[in-house]
């Protein structure tokens, strides 16, 4: 029957861990009996118990049971002694906040030691307890590290100075109906003298213990640092146990919870130094700064913050990716990054309107007699650049000067590509167009029978390029004879890259597609949801593209399998660059992304506020783009903060260009600009 | 040079750098690693010296593939590290194995078949993440007293996508030089990177065991992806800590330098590690694309 089977194994299973439970009402010593079981340790369980020798009251006490199970005599041995010589110490500590030793013995392999009971939730079992978005008071958790510091010192400065080892939420209880709150401190890691001995692959870093303490050093510093981490995950929720072991310095508290003063995060990031040198000396000194933290919180911070009187703030949900433009102190519309803690700024004086960080002002500007929504291009000196006045100027680019233009029948939104002795386009009369770089003088034209908006690439002396039409052409860049035609199933507005003679591109029927650079013939297509307008790049295997279906792909080049794929918020139309290993582009939802090119991790992201069309470009250690509302914004590449912002007069889709120490980009308000880069 | 021009243009490799010595090549009149194409592998898990038994899980999968693409070589390749009580390790790697390797067939494997990509496949990271997150609630859920090790390579062409948590390895074997490609989750580890400890000391650390990311423990896990290419005459080698631990990188290259064939070479170095103590359970995979 398999109901019975299934009965007699789940007794088994409970027969077999009673084993090692004591039940109710078994008698220790024959003086404390078992009530209920309190926690199951990796060492064995904690009890509450009554003491018997007190018969007219009912005196509680916690009682921890550590089971050796070590099957060497002499490692047992040891264990019972070091077990008895820091029971020995703890029972001679006397301190409200340090849970009181009773008593202690050993009963065959199994050692106990009673405690006071302390009745009261610890701090991980009230982290835990709060809802998702929701943060304890910051100054009700600098009052707990202030308490903390002054347990530490005691213990510290005792007559033999205990160094505690293993400060963490769980081994701080609340007392119970404690006002004003007072924390009490259980469990000294007495239970450690009988781990050792274990063997093989095993998990547990216990996430708060200072580096020094994995080789052996135990000093009032490595509390600190204790002490730090548990700060740390109090105030942020990021539990320490479920990361890589010494990351704090890569989580500081305002990343996840950014309500947290600054003065807090800084005190709390002094004590998670590595170097034992670099964190408070003493637990009297970190109390001093928490005090001055708090201080200045109540005094003036806490205004800032709609401030909790229920210890469960309602703040913002902490943010997964590390987001440069932070949300409590900036108004809803307002576009710019918050560098420390300084009051918000109204949209009306931000500090980015042509003057931003660095005062950026043009070096100089050239005005088109129309719209510039494509991207200027570089050769022997000149800046190419077309306009919707059906013009491509070259002008010199130094000081902007007119060097000379070609007039076509429509309106161009190709970026121009410089080959030798030329610069080959497509314009919206449906040409391609091949002049002389110096002068401007027409080469040749090739036909196609859509408007072209798709910019020319030239690779192995052929120029390849995508129209209306919805094909992609194969051109010979010396003749403009047309050597082979793709055809998609929709206009091809994305500018084509090649590599390893695969030309791929994508179109606005949805699908990226690889073509055999030779004979034009498909290799491969990959469907999205929405059109392509992004141009494609490569980054070793993988090729990475925006849709206009909101994801950001990465394919292997080869297959066309995909290899990972972000989703932003809105459609993206920007082309990525990639730079060592990051991929940049911006999406419609206003933000600009950097990615990890081979993971798709977001490295940062940076809240522009406004559409992002132009493809990003990237020098050592700067990154430039336009925006919707006419910025050209500039951040830093490392770290995704903003170094300037330029105001033109129009929306900026066209994409900046390097050269010369300046940063050539198009408005729709018809000028070329050259900022200094 | 791009591998596939390589391959293509040349029809043979250029490199000397193969697992049969020039010499012996010439003597057994082999063209050594370019016969044909698809997988030349080797592996081996053995109980080492010290352990009542292996904890460690392999798992191979190794096939062609025809299309429109080409003829491509699709594999899987998994070694995985239990650990827990008594026979708790060895249920969690094995389970673990089977579960994350059953995931990428029907996942990838299968759809790579058809031969219209699209939006609607799983991403490859994605489909590796899923497969290991599959893989942790199956350890989770079956053996919570046990945990794993799961380092997954699914290689497509001369592709390498790694999947990894926990201290087994994956590194490439190439031109006579080991590069490691994953990173350990382990205490030691992260204490060397913080300049906390020393290589040298990291190897006798007495918390060298313990990892700080493994599958099995928690509910919600980190999986780290790699995207690693198989050039030309070189090798991925997957292997548990019972190897790495036992032998030097230098000890793991001379080996290979030497090996007559794959085979002989996961066996080579599993003896070699035994020889120094065996301590642990020893798991290696070798896999080159001819």
């Amino acid at each position: 029957m398999p109901l019975e089977t299934q009965r007699l194994q789940n007794l088994n299973t409970n027969d077999a861990a009673n084993e090692q439970i004591l039940p109710k009402g078994a008698i220790l010593q024959n003086r404390y009996e078992i009530m209920r079981i309190l926690g199951l340790g990796g060492m064995g369980s904690v009890y509450l118990a009554r003491d018997l020798n007190f018969t007219k009251v009912e005196r509680l006490c916690a009682i921890k049971e550590m089971i050796s199970n070590t099957p060497d005599p002499t490692v047992r041995k040891t264990a019972l002694y070091n077990f008895e010589r820091e029971a020995n110490t703890l029972a001679s500590i006397n301190h409200p906040a340090i849970v009181k030793i009773y008593d202690y013995f050993s009963e065959g392999n199994r050692s106990y030691l009673v405690m006071e009971y302390v009745e009261g939730q610890n701090l991980e079992q009230i982290i835990n307890d709060l809802d998702t978005h929701a943060f304890l008071d910051e100054a009700r958790v600098l009052r707990w590290g202030i308490q903390i510091c002054d347990i530490l010192t005691f213990l510290h400065e005792h007559k033999t100075p205990i160094v505690y080892r293993d400060l963490k939420p769980p081994n701080l209880i609340l007392r119970a109906g404690s006002n004003p709150e007072q924390l009490v401190l259980i469990d000294f890691g007495i239970a450690k003298a009988f781990q050792e001995g274990q063997k093989g692959t095993m998990m547990g870093t216990e996430g708060y213990s200072p580096p020094e303490q994995y080789r052996g050093i135990a000093s009032p510093q490595g509390d600190v640092y204790a002490l730090g981490a548990t700060l740390h995950h109090i105030l942020t929720k990021r539990d320490p146990k479920l990361e890589p072991p010494f990351t704090f310095h890569e989580a500081p508290l305002r990343q996840f919870n950014p309500g947290i003063s600054e003065q807090t995060e800084h005190v709390v990031m002094k004590a998670l130094n590595y170097e034992m040198k670099e964190r408070y000396t003493s637990a009297a000194q970190m109390k001093a700064a928490l005090q001055h933290a708090l201080k200045s919180l109540t005094h003036s911070g806490g205004a800032h913050f709609p401030s909790p009187t229920d210890g469960t703030s309602q703040t913002r949900p902490a943010s997964q990716a590390p987001t440069v433009a932070f949300g409590q102190n900036v108004s809803p519309n307002a576009a710019t990054t918050v560098i420390g803690n300084q009051a918000a700024p109204s949209v009306r004086d931000a500090p980015n309107i042509n003057t931003g960080q660095g005062g950026v002002i043009a070096i100089w500007a050239f005005r088109a007699e129309d719209e510039i929504r494509s991207s200027p291009t570089m050769g022997d000196g000149l800046v190419y650049i077309g306009a919707y006045d059906n013009n491509v100027y070259a002008l010199d680019a130094k000081n902007g000067s007119f060097v000379w233009k070609y007039a076509t029948d429509g309106g161009i939104a190709s970026t121009p590509f410089f080959y030798k002795d030329r610069v080959i386009f497509g314009s919206e009369d449906r040409l391609i167009y091949a002049v002389t770089s110096h002068r401007g003088k027409i080469l040749w034209t090739c036909p196609t029978e859509g408007k072209v908006r798709s910019s020319v690439r030239v690779d192995f002396e052929h120029a390849f390029v995508g129209s209306d039409d919805n094909r992609l052409y194969a051109i010979n860049a010396q003749s403009g004879r047309v050597i082979w035609r793709f055809e998609a199933a929709g206009p091809i507005r994305s500018t084509p890259i090649i590599d390893t003679e695969i030309v791929y591109v994508g179109s606005d029927d949805g699908h990226l597609y690889a073509v055999n650079m030779q004979t034009g013939k498909m290799k491969w297509k990959f469907r999205t949801n929405r059109g392509i307008i992004s141009s494609p790049t490569i980054y070793e295997d993988l090729i990475l593209f925006g849709s206009q279906d909101w994801t950001f792909y990465a394919l292997n080049k080869t297959s066309s399998w995909s290899i990972w794929r972000t989703r932003t918020n809105q459609a993206i139309i920007s082309s990525p660059t990639v730079k060592d290993g990051i991929v940049y582009f911006g999406s419609v939802d206003g933000n600009l992304y950097a990615l990890d090119a081979t993971s798709g991790r977001t490295i940062w992201k940076f809240r522009a506020g406004s559409h992002i069309v132009s493809r990003p470009a990237v020098s050592d250690n700067a990154i430039f783009f336009g925006t919707n509302n006419g910025e050209v914004i500039s951040l830093h590449l490392k770290s995704g903060k903003e170094r300037w912002r330029f105001q033109t007069g129009g929306p900026v889709p066209s994409s900046p260009l390097l050269g010369e120490g300046m940063v050539y980009i198009g408005s729709t308000d018809h000028n070329l600009y050259a900022l200094p880069a | 040079m791009n591998f596939w021009q390589k391959l293509f243009s040349t029809g043979k490799a250029q490199t000397t750098d193969t697992l049969v010595p020039p010499n012996r090549a010439a003597a057994a009149q082999q063209p050594a690693v370019w016969q044909g194409i698809g997988f030349i592998t080797g592996k081996k898990t053995d109980i080492g010296r010290q352990r009542e038994q292996n904890q460690d899980s392999i798992y191979t999968f190794e096939s062609f593939l025809e299309s429109s693409v080409g003829q491509d070589p699709f594999g899987i390749f998994v070694v995985a590290d239990g650990m827990g009580g008594y026979q708790k390790g060895d249920i969690a790697s094995n389970l673990a194995a089977r579960t994350a390797a059953e995931y990428v067939i029907r996942h990838i494997y299968l759809p790579y078949l058809s031969e219209e990509h699209s939006a609607a496949q799983i991403p490859l990271t994605e489909a590796l993440q899923n497969a290991v997150h599959l893989a942790n609630d199956a350890v989770v859920q079956q053996t919570p007293e046990g945990g794993t090790t799961l380092t997954m390579a699914v290689v497509m062409g001369r592709q390498a996508y790694l999947a990894h948590v926990g201290d087994s390895r994956a590194y490439l074997y190439h031109q006579g030089k080991l590069q490691q490609i994953t990173q350990d989750h382990s205490l030691v580890a992260r204490l060397v990177e913080l300049g906390q400890a020393t290589a040298k000391e990291a190897q006798s650390h007495p918390q060298r065991n313990v990892l700080y990311r493994a599958v099995g423990q928690t509910e919600s896990l980190e999986v780290e992806t790699y995207l690693q290419p198989i050039p030309a005459n070189g090798y991925l080698l997957l292997c548990s800590d019972g190897l790495w631990g036992m032998i030097t990188d230098d000890e793991m290259t001379s080996i290979l330098n030497e090996a007559v064939s794959p085979q002989q070479a996961a066996e080579s170095l599993i003896d070699t590690a035994n020889a120094n103590g065996g301590d642990d359970n020893i798991s290696v995979i070798l896999v080159g694309i001819g």
